[in-house]
This record gives C-alpha cells, sequence and structure tokens, in this order.
C-alpha cells in the first residue's frame, strides 16, 4: 500500500471514530430559537428499511378519518392505493371507497354548455380509480376561509417537503452530515410531521396564543393554527387485526408513514433495485482494480 | 507528445479506404489507444475521464426527461412530480439527472484543485486550463437553470435573488440594471416566461459544454498530460501508452465513483437538494432561508460577505474570473507543488477557505457567519492576488528529478520527498 493509500485509511477510520463517539442526542442539541427534534426509528428508514404495509393501511385510516377533513393528497390517485409497495388495499374495496369518497370529481361542462345543475350546485361525478384523492376545498381561498385565514397544505408531499434543521456547531454539523450519508437518513420530514403532531402542548407562561391558534412545540414560531388534530388518546380505533393498539403515538406514527409511502410511492422498489445495482458495481469494481493492477505491473510507476 | 506520430496502420483494404477519405479509426487510434500517458499520474488524473461520462449521463437522463417535462409555471413542477409517480423509472431517471449534476460538480472541484495542486494551468497548458473555466461557466449555468426547472420554492426564489443581483448595476449606470433583469426575466417579475427560456437554455447550454470539452481535449492532446512532478515527460521510458494502462485505471477509478453515485441516487436521493424545494413555487410566500444548490454555497457565502450589494456581485464574479488568469499570476516556474515547500502550505490554506465559504454560505446571514466569511473571502482572493505571485518569486523550490521515470525510480512511495532524498 501507498504512504497515499494509508493516510486515506487512517483518515476514515478517525471519521468513523467520531462518528462513533457523536450521539446522536447531543450532536444536534439546539441552541436559542433552534427546535430539537428527536429522530424516530421508522421502518422505512436506512438501507434496509421497507414500508410496513400493516402500518401504511392504519395510516390510510387515520388520514380518511382525521386529516381527510382538511387535508387534500391530490398527487395519489385511488389506485395507488392498491399498487405494490404500499397499503395494498384490494382493488375491489379501493373501488368502492372512491365512489364513496365525500369530495366529487368536477363533471361540467355537460352537453348543455352548463357547469351547475338546476339547483344550481356543480356537477360532479363519483371518483374513479384513475381519479386524484381530493380533499374537501374546491380552491385555496375556500380552504382559507373555512380554516381562520390558514391553508391547510396538501400532504402529498408533505414528509419530502419538510425536514429538520441541525443547529451545531460546525464541526459537529460536520460529523452529523458525514454520518447521516453513512446512514442514509433521509427521514427528516417524517421526523417533522411525527413531532408536530404529538407536538401539541400548553402553551408556556407568558406566551400569548392568537385567536385560533394552538401552542407546538415542533412548529417553527410554536403558534399553528391546526388544531390537535389527534388527541391524546387517540383518535381512530384500529380493528383488532390491524397489528397495533390506538394511542396519539400510534395515531401519528402510522398516519406519518402513510404520508411518507404517499409522497415517495418508490422508495421500496428503489432500495430493492439500489442493492442489486451497488452489488454489480462493488463486484465490477474490485474486478476492475485486479485488472488494473495485472495490467500496471508491467510497468514501474 | 504534440509531436506524438500517427502510428495507425489499416489492418484491411477496407480500413484503408476509409483512412483514405475519414481517417477517424487513426485519429481514435492515435489519440486514445497509443497516445503516451506519463507512467505516474495518480488517481487525481481519473477525473476528467468521470467528468466526461457525467456529462454524457446528464444528455440522456435530461433528453428523456424532457420528454416528460412542460416548462410552463402552471405545469411544470406537477410534471415532475408526474415523471416521480407515474413514469416508468422515471424516479430513477429523475434522480440519476438531480444526483448527477451533483457528482458531476464533485467531480470538477477534485479537478480543478488538481490542476491547482499541480500547476497544471502553467504554460504550455493556459488554453486548455482558460478551456476548463469556460466549462465550469457554462456547468454553473446549466445547474443555476435545471434546478430553475423542478419550479419549486427554493427555485423560484433562488432564480428571483440572483437574477436581481443584476439589478445593482444601476449603481453604475442608473437603469441598465433593471433593463437587464426585466430582459432576463421577460417582463416585469419572475414568471412562466423565464421558465421557459431557462428550459431552452438549459437543453442548449450542455451542447456547448460538449463543444468546449472537444477543444479542452484537443488542447490537452497538444501539450500532453501533466504528472505529479510537473516534469514534462523526455524519453517513452517516461510514458505508458493510453490502452490499456490509462484506460484500465480510469475504468477502475470510474466504478468506485459510481458506487458513491449509486449510494445517492437509491438510499439518498433528496439529501444533496433542499425540502423547500418540494414545495410548488408561490411567488407570493418568501422562504426563511434562500441557499442555492450546494456547489454554488462558496460563491454565494462570498456574495453575502460585502456589505454593498454591487461589490458583492463584482466579487462573486470576480471570484470565478481570478481564476481564468492563474497562468499569468503565480509567477513560480515550478509546475507541481510537491516542490514547492512554501506554497504548499498556502494550497492547503485556500482548500480550506473554500470548503469553510462553503459552509457558511448554508448558514444565515448574521454574525458570527459574515465575519468568518468576510475571512475566508479575504483570503480566497489573496491566495490568487498576492500569495501567487510573491510565493513564485520568494520561495526556494525543491530540486526537481530529473525525469518522471527518475523520480519513480527514488523510492517505493513516489512522493517528491523521497525522490528529492536520492538526488
Ligand atoms: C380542522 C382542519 C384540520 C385537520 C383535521 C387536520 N389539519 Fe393539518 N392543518 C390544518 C391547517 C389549517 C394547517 C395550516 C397551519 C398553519 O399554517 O398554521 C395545517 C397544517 C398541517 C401541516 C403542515 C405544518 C407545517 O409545517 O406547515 C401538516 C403536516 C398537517 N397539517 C398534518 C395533518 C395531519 C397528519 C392531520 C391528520 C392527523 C391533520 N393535519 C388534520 C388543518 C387541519
Ligand atoms: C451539463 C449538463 C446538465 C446539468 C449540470 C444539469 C443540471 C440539472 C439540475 C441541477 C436539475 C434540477 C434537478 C432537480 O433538482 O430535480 C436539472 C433538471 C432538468 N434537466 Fe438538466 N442538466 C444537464 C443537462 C440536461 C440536458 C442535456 C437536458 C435535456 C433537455 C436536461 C433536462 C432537464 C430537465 C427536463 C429538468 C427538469 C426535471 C427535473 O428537475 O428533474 N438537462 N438539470
Amino acid at each position: 500500500m501507498s504512504k497515499q493509500a494509508i493516510a486515506i485509511f487512517a483518515a476514515l477510520l478517525g471519521l468513523i471514530g467520531c462518528l462513533t463517539v457523536l450521539k446522536s442526542s447531543d450532536a444536534y442539541a439546539a441552541g436559542g430559537e433552534a427546535i430539537h427534534i428527536e429522530r424516530h426509528p421508522w421502518s422505512f428508514a436506512g438501507f434496509f428499511g421497507q414500508y410496513d404495509k400493516p402500518q401504511l393501511r392504519r395510516g390510510w385510516q387515520v388520514y380518511q378519518d382525521v386529516c381527510a377533513s382538511c387535508h387534500g393528497l391530490k398527487r395519489l390517485s385511488f389506485r395507488n392505493l392498491a399498487e405494490p409497495g404500499g397499503p395494498e388495499f384490494p382493488v375491489e374495496s379501493v373501488k368502492a371507497l372512491a365512489k364513496n369518497w365525500d369530495n366529487k370529481i368536477f363533471a361540467g361542462p355537460n352537453e348543455d354548455g352548463e357547469i351547475v345543475d338546476e339547483d344550481g350546485e356543480l356537477l360532479v361525478r363519483d371518483p374513479l380509480l384513475s381519479d386524484p384523492i381530493l380533499g374537501p376545498y374546491a380552491n385555496d381561498n375556500a380552504a382559507r376561509s373555512a380554516n381562520n385565514g390558514a391553508l391547510p397544505p396538501d400532504l402529498s408531499l408533505i414528509t419530502k417537503a419538510r425536514g429538520i434543521p441541525t443547529h451545531a456547531i460546525w464541526y459537529k454539523h460536520v460529523a452529523i452530515m458525514a454520518r447521516d450519508i453513512v446512514n442514509g437518513y433521509q427521514e427528516g420530514g417524517a421526523d417533522y410531521v411525527y413531532a408536530l403532531l404529538t407536538g401539541y402542548k400548553d402553551a408556556p407562561e407568558g406566551v400569548q396564543l392568537s385567536e385560533g391558534m394552538s401552542y407546538n412545540v415542533a412548529f417553527p414560531g410554536h403558534q399553528i393554527a391546526m388544531a390537535q388534530p389527534i388527541p391524546e388518546g387517540g383518535a381512530v380505533e384500529y380493528q383488532k387485526n390491524a397489528g397495533a393498539k390506538t394511542s396519539l403515538h400510534q395515531n401519528a406514527e402510522d398516519v406519518t408513514a402513510f404520508l411518507a409511502w404517499a409522497a415517495d410511492p418508490s422508495l421500496d422498489a428503489r432500495k430493492n433495485l439500489g442493492w442489486l445495482v451497488m452489488l454489480y458495481l462493488l463486484i465490477t469494481t474490485v474486478l476492475l482494480y485486479l485488472g488494473k493492477r495485472v495490467i500496471w505491473s508491467r510497468v514501474k510507476h | 507528445m504534440a509531436d506524438h506520430s500517427s502510428t495507425y496502420e489499416p489492418k484491411s483494404a477496407t480500413a484503408k479506404w476509409w483512412d483514405e477519405r475519414l481517417p477517424i479509426m487513426r485519429l481514435l487510434s492515435d489519440q486514445m489507444i497509443t497516445f503516451p500517458t506519463p507512467k505516474n499520474i495518480n488517481y487525481l488524473w481519473t477525473f476528467g475521464g468521470i467528468l466526461t461520462v457525467f456529462l454524457l449521463l446528464q444528455l440522456v437522463t435530461g433528453i428523456i426527461l424532457a420528454m416528460h417535462y412542460q416548462p410552463s409555471a402552471a405545469e411544470a413542477f406537477n410534471s415532475v412530480d408526474n415523471i416521480m409517480r407515474n413514469v416508468n423509472y422515471g424516479w430513477l431517471i429523475r434522480n440519476m439527472h438531480a444526483v448527477g449534476a451533483s457528482m458531476f460538480f464533485i467531480a470538477v472541484y477534485i479537478h480543478i484543485f488538481r490542476g491547482l495542486y499541480y500547476g497544471s494551468y502553467k504554460a504550455p497548458r493556459e488554453i486548455l486550463w482558460i478551456l476548463g473555466m469556460l466549462i465550469f461557466l457554462a456547468m454553473m449555468a446549466a445547474g443555476f437553470m435545471g434546478y430553475a426547472l423542478v419550479w419549486g420554492q427554493m427555485s423560484f426564489w433562488g432564480v428571483t435573488v440572483i437574477t436581481n443581483l443584476f439589478s445593482s448595476l444601476d449603481g453604475i449606470i442608473p437603469g441598465l440594471g433593471t433593463a437587464i433583469v426585466e430582459w432576463l426575466w421577460g417582463g416585469y417579475s419572475v414568471s412562466g416566461t423565464t421558465l421557459n427560456r431557462f428550459f431552452s437554455l438549459h437543453y442548449l447550454v450542455p451542447f456547448v459544454i460538449v463543444g468546449l470539452v472537444v477543444l479542452h481535449i484537443w488542447a490537452l492532446h497538444m501539450t500532453g498530460q501533466n504528472n505529479p512532478t510537473g516534469v514534462e515527460p523526455k524519453t517513452e521510458a517516461d510514458t505508458v501508452p493510453m490502452h490499456p494502462y490509462a484506460t484500465s485505471k480510469d475504468l477502475f477509478a470510474m466504478f468506485a465513483f459510481f458506487l458513491m453515485f449509486a449510494w445517492f441516487v437509491f438510499f439518498l436521493p433528496d439529501y444533496l437538494g433542499h425540502p423547500d424545494n418540494y414545495n410548488p413555487a408561490n411567488p407570493l410566500v418568501t422562504p426563511p432561508h434562500i441557499v442555492p444548490e450546494w456547489y454554488f454555497l462558496p460563491f454565494y457565502a462570498i456574495l453575502r460577505a460585502i456589505p454593498d450589494k454591487l461589490g458583492g456581485v463584482i466579487m462573486m464574479f470576480g471570484a470565478i474570473a481570478v481564476l481564468f488568469f492563474i497562468p499569468w499570476l503565480d509567477r513560480s516556474r515550478i509546475r507541481s507543488a510537491r516542490y514547492r515547500p512554501i506554497y504548499k502550505w498556502f494550497f492547503w490554506l485556500l482548500v480550506i477557505s473554500c470548503l469553510a465559504l462553503g459552509y457558511l454560505g448554508a448558514m444565515p446571514a448574521e454574525e458570527p457567519y459574515i465575519t468568518w466569511a468576510r475571512i475566508f473571502t479575504a483570503y480566497y482572493f489573496a491566495h490568487f492576488l498576492i500569495v501567487m505571485p510573491i510565493v513564485g518569486v520568494l520561495e526556494k523550490p525543491k530540486p526537481l528529478p530529473a525525469s518522471i521515470s527518475d523520480a519513480v525510480e527514488g523510492g517505493k512511495s513516489s512522493s517528491g520527498a523521497s525522490a528529492h532524498k536520492k538526488n
């Protein structure tokens, strides 16, 4: 081995040493306004992580029973709920679900060019498998006017659109980055949503909440226009064979996992293919290295 | 090496027929098979090949993306989401393109610092260096406009902030800056019109890069490659034919690099991006922190380090412009920092400054970050404008090996120190 190689090897060892010394808790200790958000052990985290199908099914139930009254999921179609890698509900039940979905699909204009019926209601039809999972509001203005001026965002991409910032001194920051790359940490958004749903607390002394606002430890600024959606005891009663008992934490974890799937439905396929690709590359790299050594053994260099 | 004379011999009648009409096989054979490469070049020399592959990869994935992408303010974000969800293996193509851009920049930064360390910009390689800098500029344009195409919050606000910089030119000629900004936007604000022209240019620029790369390689093959000693090859014993030597080494390095690429594509596809870019662009909501892609962060830090807007813009562009002049700013006749005991330390100081500026560019524009950004900005410029000219004259270099073979024979490891001891 050349000196260079030894130096690189030593540097790598040092790095790994630093990473193991760093405990995740003190690593991003919050300073000042920084909000501390725990990392949660998701089933889909890391290199081997995959979605837990029963959990996705429970999560859909929480979404349907609680969140859907304010939030849409418009980037998903009903058919996605039956596809591999997701909750994988039977197609027939998804069809029925779509048919009974409260938020209908606009069906105008009809042959006569009308967009409303005799009563002045918009022409609508029941959703099909291929239709988007719409929320209750026709547009953002309607959503705002029903929610004290606040907009409940569409949740299709929410776990990708949020993250947890690292607040740490620079050398820890760099170490955390390195560790996250080595561990394949991509669940910041899910960690945030879970922390948000379980983060409702009484406002501390001296904090004046505005009209219609709730106190939440995870939300930036701590005042959120969404009232606590899942109460302490949990909001949704799971069926006996659902694999978990209801509670705030369980409901929150399940719906967050479901939203993570909604934002990244190809995760299972991606990681499965990823391992094959890595394996192929690794073997080829080793073979190429050996070939290179044989070729270069002919010259002094 | 420019006089590396042709060794190609057509082996068949057909080959001879072709060779008399379009000697393309001769060109390939002379430039890619028998071309002499210094036998002591290390793995830092494999990044040129890696860059070429990543350019091609961006072209292929980009052209596929463009088949499904819709460059309008209303549909851009939705169409990217549609690629991720509904296009067969669209997630793979999109991840490869987004991560590929980052890998492209990692490789180009290593490639550039390699050149800085071993003095590859010095005569007779000035044109080669300048062509490289033009490629770097064009890459930044491509990366910037590509990121805009997603039309998420960071896309929109990144474009707004960066294009708005030109309005500072109003400080020189009133109205000039505003006119330029409105011309860039195609209107009075960043809009679908802006997005549309960015798409057009994002498609064009990579092909301009291809042209520049051809010139870059042409210039390279006129002068031959530099090497860790900085001593030009003198005899045939100093070089090996490109194939199978350089090719086998390049191929191995390329696959090792692909391992890292795949790691990100399959397990960390969003790590290098910003979560806010998964929120659709909204001109009414300004994100709390607007940050560009990581590869622009050092320049962004320089921009924000200067208290005056016009000054910041000048320094930011100056930070790139100064790189064009270093073949003449560096007064040392020795190429490789291996034989430059003083300059070597300054080189590492430059590396640290650039990394620090990258970190600071990601931090909010407040104390103590601003002061640090000013310190490192000052060093960045001092390195090129003061250190390079002065150290080059003052420093007493270590003795150079008589030839590459000499340096290699000098010791087990080919490090400069041991080669020197033997002399
Ligand atoms: C009564 C209506 C209502 C219900 C029910 C509801 N939300 Fe919300 N949600 C809102 C509103 C309003 C906001 C916007 C809050 C703000 O901007 O202050 C919001 C915001 C959010 C956000 C974004 C927070 C951020 O960082 O911007 C998330 C995530 C969220 N809701 C998740 C959920 C989940 C999960 C459920 C179901 C368990 C749910 N919500 C149920 C009204 C609701
Ligand atoms: C120099 C080579 C190139 C670089 C550095 C580059 C860089 C980028 C970047 C950084 C993005 C944003 C990625 C994201 O965050 O999702 C992007 C998007 C895009 N690029 Fe390129 N690109 C290159 C070549 C091309 C080419 C040749 C095309 C062909 C038309 C192309 C088409 C697109 C399209 C359609 C998008 C939007 C879709 C998306 O964001 O995934 N690119 N590019």
